[in-house]
């Protein structure tokens, strides 16, 4: 964010708390210091609700901001906001006007009002938060055309998407994960650079194999990584797709490696009914991939349940490694 | 009993703000002994039941969100003493204090916080979900409980019950539309609501001044009218709730009370509190306003009981605080079956899909 705030003066931060307490998270620290009130804008602890309304006229059009709480509109012609959510649990509360304002708004207008927005936050299930505070919104945002829905892995996905998200012209969700916030990762040498950026839209094979396409995004495909190792010692390859973005979903990537394997497990936290992994088996269905499958696809997801606070049941709520290993396993027949 | 102590103090003054009132509570209030004793006890109690919180928070016993109550105490003793136990009370997640004072016990909390089956809510809630008869907890996010206490209080006028709703909220969701909205519609069909502020001049780190272009919280409800107390004072909260409670239940519709009280803690258990206020103004509201010194000094300096008597109960209260951990910290986690249990009500048993489609579980309302 701070390579971009420097890139282009039009980039500006919307974040709760982020002054004095240094952003609820601390994904901000630092920023407001660095670059002032005007560029990073101080919003109370409100769970902020956005209203985003186009205004006719002008190339590149206008967009007023409104923010429900103490209302404060802001005016900007041709800015690029980048929107924190202290969690996207809270967004809902501010949704109507992601998917209604943010997503439909460049079509509504034929073309006269783009919405370059982010929308950026730790999404999904953290640490013993409860059911108010655990929830997936991948498959809620990837639902909606207009969005593009981001969904980081590790340091150089959150880096390089980030960037991308930020460039990008149209209403980008960008889902980070709180848990691994703290999870250092090597960089490359490359990805250190200022404008290194990851392509929106694109997976990739973090794990080549060969007997089953593994597919996740954010925090799981850790998970997958590590249950790759254990099956890698029984003699079962497994190939770890990272889908980086969940909308527009790259179904080639996991077309071109089912058509190789011939088994595919999906992997994500959210709930089963209608998620990302739904939306993966049938978009296999519909392709050149499904003649493919030696079994059917098998979905790995968090158990369809609000999520409980008791530690013994939280753990039970949602994907653990010994569930996917157990999945391929059932998947593969072995 | 000592032989010469008082059973009564008449003199002590209510000082009240007024917003599209004619008038409020009454000037003086009246404290028996037995009264100022049982709210020295629940105040004490509660304080003493959010620091073993905090104790056993820092002890990784307890995880997730904790938002601790110990500073705010004389607001939820002294609501609970303005309304009856049929009333009904529904408030953000600093929920303990009110959990308590609407009659969960203190090893039931606790042992919802260290998430056991024998937690108000068997573990599966946490320290922002927790309910009883006539309490809606405890709810995780900013300003949603009060459109829902609007709710609780068309009930209680649909029915006829003369019941009404306390509707509690922060100086931070005091700015959200969703209670403008709540005060829309309570003062249109004159619901018998009473909103409150417990302003505690910060909503996590922004204090009321960055935060609201108007810091009379109980005159934003506009047309509502509202009152401003003392939020460190029991029997001020205790006085100007009664009032309120009189309001509704005349039909004269919603009412907005605000009290200025204060926050030892940070925000949450992850939020030292320091860094967007100084250490010295904590310690001077502690030396000048705790509420429960405030009690104590009234009623040892009108003679209405004995040091060794308030001695007695910190006691006993500790050893019930002492008595609650102990069973927080060894009573048995929420068994596996009751997993996937509590999805519908009134439901007959439902199959719910585990981690992977081999896992079919069980769900029994």
């Amino acid at each position: 964010m701070d390579e971009e705030l420097e890139r282009d003066e039009r980039v500006f931060l919307m974040v709760e708390e982020v002054a004095q307490y240094d952003g609820a998270l601390q994904v901000s620290r630092g920023l407001w210091k660095k670059y002032g009130d005007k560029r990073i804008s101080t919003l109370p602890f409100l769970r902020v609700r956005i209203l985003i309304m186009w205004r006719s006229g002008g190339s590149g059009g206008g967009l007023l901001l409104f923010k429900t709480g103490p209302s404060l509109p802001l005016f900007q012609a041709g800015l690029r906001p980048i929107c924190e959510f202290m969690t996207f649990n809270f967004s809902m509360q501010a949704i109507d006007q992601v998917i209604n304002s943010a997503a439909k708004t460049y079509y509504m207008s034929a073309g006269l009002q783009p919405v370059p927005i982010v929308f950026r936050g730790p999404n999904g299930a953290s640490a013993g938060v409860a059911a108010q505070h655990s929830q997936c919104f991948a498959a809620w945002y990837a639902h909606c055309p207009g969005l593009k829905v981001v969904s980081p892995w590790n340091s150089e996905d959150a880096k390089g998407l980030l960037k991308s998200a930020i460039r990008e012209d149209n209403p980008v969700v960008f889902l980070e994960n709180e848990l691994m916030y703290g999870v250092p990762f090597e960089m490359s040498e490359e990805s250190q650079s200022k404008d290194f950026t990851i392509p929106i839209g694109k997976a990739k094979v973090e794990r080549p194999g060969s007997h089953v396409t593994v597919v996740s995004h954010s925090r799981l495909v850790g998970h997958c990584l590590d249950a790759a190792a254990v099956l890698a010692k029984e003699g079962i390859e497994c190939e770890v797709i990272n889908l980086r973005t969940i909308r527009p979903m790259d179904v080639e990537s996991i077309e071109a490696s089912v058509m190789k394997t011939n088994h595919l497990v999906t992997v994500e936290g959210g709930w089963p009914q209608f998620g990302v992994g739904a939306e993966i088996c049938a978009r296999i269905m519909e392709g050149p991939a499904f003649n493919y499958l030696d079994a059917p696809v098998t979905r790995v997801t968090g158990v369809d349940i609000p999520m409980p606070y008791a530690k013994i049941l939280e753990d039970h709520s949602v994907p653990q490694i010994k569930d996917i290993i157990f999945s391929i396993k059932k998947t593969l027949n072995v | 009993v000592k032989a010469n102590v008082s059973s009564v103090l008449k003199a002590t003054s209510v000082k009240c703000d007024l917003h599209r009132l004619e008038e409020g509570p009454p000037e003086k209030a009246e404290l028996t002994r037995d009264q100022g004793l049982q709210y020295y006890r629940t105040m004490q109690t509660i304080r003493r039941m959010e620091l073993k919180a905090d104790q056993l928070y820092k002890q990784k016993i307890i995880r997730g969100f904790c938002h601790l109550y110990d500073g705010q105490e004389a607001c939820a003793a002294g609501i609970e003493a303005g309304i009856n136990p049929t009333d009904h009370l529904i408030t953000a997640y600093r929920a303990h204090g009110y959990t308590y004072t609407r009659g969960v016990s203190v090893k039931e909390i606790l042992a919802e916080l260290t998430g056991r089956k024998g937690g108000v809510a068997k573990g599966k809630g946490g320290s922002m979900h927790m309910y009883a008869p006539c309490f809606y907890g405890g709810n995780g996010i900013v300003g949603a409980q009060v459109p829902l206490g609007a709710g609780i209080a068309l009930a209680c006028q649909y029915q006829g019950n003369n019941q009404l709703c306390v509707s509690l909220y922060g100086d931070g969701a005091a700015n959200q539309g969703q209670l403008f909205e709540a005060y829309n519609m309570a003062a249109l069909w004159k619901l018998p609501c009473i909103f409150i502020c417990e302003n505690n001049k910060y909503g996590m780190g922004t204090s009321v001044e960055r935060a609201a272009a108007s810091t009379d919280y109980y005159k934003r409800g506009d047309y509502i009218p509202g009152l401003r107390v003392d939020g460190m004072d029991v029997l001020c909260v205790r006085e100007a709730t009664k009032f309120a409670a009189d309001h509704c239940r005349s039909g004269k519709g919603p009412i907005v009370m605000e009290l200025q009280t204060y926050r030892y803690h940070g925000h949450s258990m992850s939020d030292p509190g320091v860094s967007y206020r100084t250490r010295e103004e904590i310690q001077e509201v502690r030396s000048k306003s705790d509420p429960i010194s405030m009690l104590k000094e009234r009623m040892l300096s009108h003679n209405m009981a004995s040091v060794e008597e308030f001695k007695e109960m910190d006691v006993e209260i500790r050893k019930e605080v002492e008595e609650a951990a102990q069973f927080a910290t060894s009573d048995p986690e929420p068994p596996l079956d009751d997993l996937c249990n509590h999805i519908f009500y009134n439901n007959p048993p439902l199959e719910v899909r585990g981690t992977h489609p081999w896992a079919k579980l069980k769900s029994l309302s």
